[in-house]
């Protein structure tokens, strides 16, 4: 079924990963990017990467899919490691002109393309597994006790399940508008850069509009439907720990401990 | 039978520029009793839509009263069970729905209403199985079309228990189907659950469902009174920018053509069986 929305990153699936409750993934997702901060030596990041490599496997997750998240940030890991290749002060290994390549280089650069590469596929393989309207009620039952501090969690969190509930809408939207400009004439693909820029002004303008007339009309109907913020709400779906939720919490517990510790 | 909503001299003015008003209801009074299915008609700005508003205190009356069940729309303390009372249904699917699941939107309200878990389950179901929409619990509804949509809206506004569902102008931006569709739901919860309905629509083939009719004309109520009763003074409708359902308008002309016929069969059936007696 079609749980899945918008982003095109949840993979609707029934393993255990998709199983276990939001909470624990989300929290389970903080004590890994706490290792991967904390690894220093080989054996830590090698001991982290199978972690990831486990999790994936468990959420059967492909490699490609896993790796595909790296794309965007492609030319960020390239241009980290190109720096601390060359400005790593140490051991001189070669040289090219004013560009010295040193042992200590080499072994930061690697191991900062490990760490980014690990964070990334990690944080992915959580939206990957995780839909996002069980991303908001984890996120709105975690951040719970910030209500205390008058923190709006709950509003927070209406407001993000609201935005993604109205991408898909606004997307289409978007493609019915530019499809009436592009008939009567407007030019969206060529030209450089402040040209089509120019070009979308005409079509963000009647977006707007209709957002907002949209939200107004929401806002009508939640009221309608009783809506009065989160006080005194109750849940369709209530998240619930199990017993594998325990357990997961704490093997990734012991993986960022262990590597506090031992590394 | 006992009156579900009622106005006296209900009065509506929308603020303009400058102080200057846009007078929208000017004086209705009427009452409409539970368990009816009441039609109201009347063109663009006839005041048809602030009407329907006034109903679940989403606009409180300039002037005059409105009462829910009883309950005065104005008091504040009424107003979650003033809404829960009354649902209302929007003409844009879009812009009604909430949450990205089908069953998470319409759960919706009663969460709102802090109804228990196992309850809000049992609601959402029985509402879905009542629109006929119970095969698409976990669906995301922008895959769905405009009278399923409509339908999920429905089935959000039910799971309240309301005891009467307003549809302002529901129908208005589907296709034919989808128009039957949602049409046919509401007739069913009429029947079946005894909800009283108000549907307000400028469809005039629509009215023929209805046990009474209700025509808007510059903010107040000009004609009231069973369909075929509304329907036979055609020429007072066409001075207020309305037509009469096909049927009627298809009688009227074998009339004038020299036939004689009835012209206040407003059902397609009763336009038939018209239509027959004749040969």
């Amino acid at each position: 079924m079609l749980k899945d929305i918008t982003l095109g990153q949840y993979f609707p699936g029934n393993t255990p990963a998709h199983r276990l409750d939001p909470r624990t993934k989300l929290l389970a997702v903080v004590f890994y990017i706490v290792a991967v901060f904390s690894c220093h030596s080989a054996w830590a990041y090698i001991l982290t990467a199978l972690v990831l490599a486990l999790s994936a496997r468990v959420s059967k997750v492909g490699a490609r899919a896993l790796f595909r998240g790296l794309k965007p940030v492609l030319f960020i890991i390239a241009f980290t490691a190109l720096l601390n290749l060359f400005y790593t002060p140490g051991e001189e290994l070669a040289r090219l002109w004013l560009l010295r390549v040193t042992r200590e280089g080499v072994w930061t650069a690697a191991a900062m393309m490990t760490r980014i590469t690990l964070l990334i596929t990690g944080t992915f393989l959580l939206t990957y597994t995780t839909s996002p309207i069980q991303l908001t009620d984890g996120l709105e039952a975690l951040l719970g006790p910030l209500k205390r501090l008058r923190v709006p969690v709950h509003e927070l969190a209406m407001m993000m399940s609201i935005a993604l509930r109205f991408i898909p809408t606004l997307i289409e939207e978007t493609d019915k508008i530019m499809s009436a400009q592009k008939a009567r004439g407007a030019d969206f693909e060529s030209g450089g850069l402040a040209r089509r820029a120019r070009a979308l002004i005409p079509l963000l303008v009647p977006l707007f509009v209709s957002a907002f007339r949209r939200a107004d009309e929401l806002a009508t109907a939640m009221e309608c439907r009783c809506y009065h913020g989160g006080e005194g709400r109750t849940k369709l779906h209530v998240l619930r720990f199990a017993a594998r939720d325990y357990l997961a919490l704490l093997f990734y517990l012991a993986l960022a401990a262990g590597i506090i510790v031992f590394d | 039978m006992s009156t579900m909503l009622q106005t006296e001299d209900l009065r509506y003015a929308y603020p303009g520029e400058e102080g200057a008003e846009t007078v929208a209801l000017d004086g209705v009074t009427l009452s409409i009793e539970r368990g009816s299915f009441v039609v109201v008609l009347g063109h663009n700005g006839s005041g048809k839509s602030t009407l329907a508003k006034t109903f679940n205190a989403v606009l409180l009356p300039s002037g005059g009263k409105v009462y829910v069940d009883g309950m005065d729309t104005g008091d504040e303390a009424l107003l979650l069970e003033i809404r829960r009372r009354v649902g209302m249904v929007f003409q844009n699917p879009d812009n009604q729905i909430v949450a990205n699941v089908v069953e998470e939107d319409v759960a919706f309200a009663p969460e709102n209403l802090g109804v228990p878990t196992e309850e809000i389950r049992r609601r959402v179901d029985d509402a879905l199985a009542a629109v006929g929409m119970a095969d698409f619990t976990l669906y995301a509804p922008h895959l769905l079309s405009g009278g399923q949509k409509q339908r999920i809206a429905i089935a959000g506004v039910l799971a309240m228990r309301p005891e009467c569902i307003v549809l302002d102008e529901a129908t208005a931006m589907l296709d034919p189907a989808g128009r039957r569709e949602v049409l046919d739901a509401v007739e069913r919860l009429h029947a079946e659950q005894g909800i009283t309905v108000v549907l307000i629509t400028h469809h005039m083939n629509e009215a023929e469902r209805a046990d009474r009719v209700l025509v808007m004309n510059d903010g107040r109520l000009a004609m009231d009174g069973a369909p075929r009763e509304v329907f036979s003074r055609a020429e007072e409708l066409a001075a207020m920018g309305l037509a009469v359902p096909d049927t009627v308008a298809l009688l009227r002309r074998l009339r004038a053509g020299g036939m004689d016929v009835p012209t206040d069969a407003v059902t397609v059936d009763e336009c038939v069986d018209a239509i027959l007696r004749e040969f």
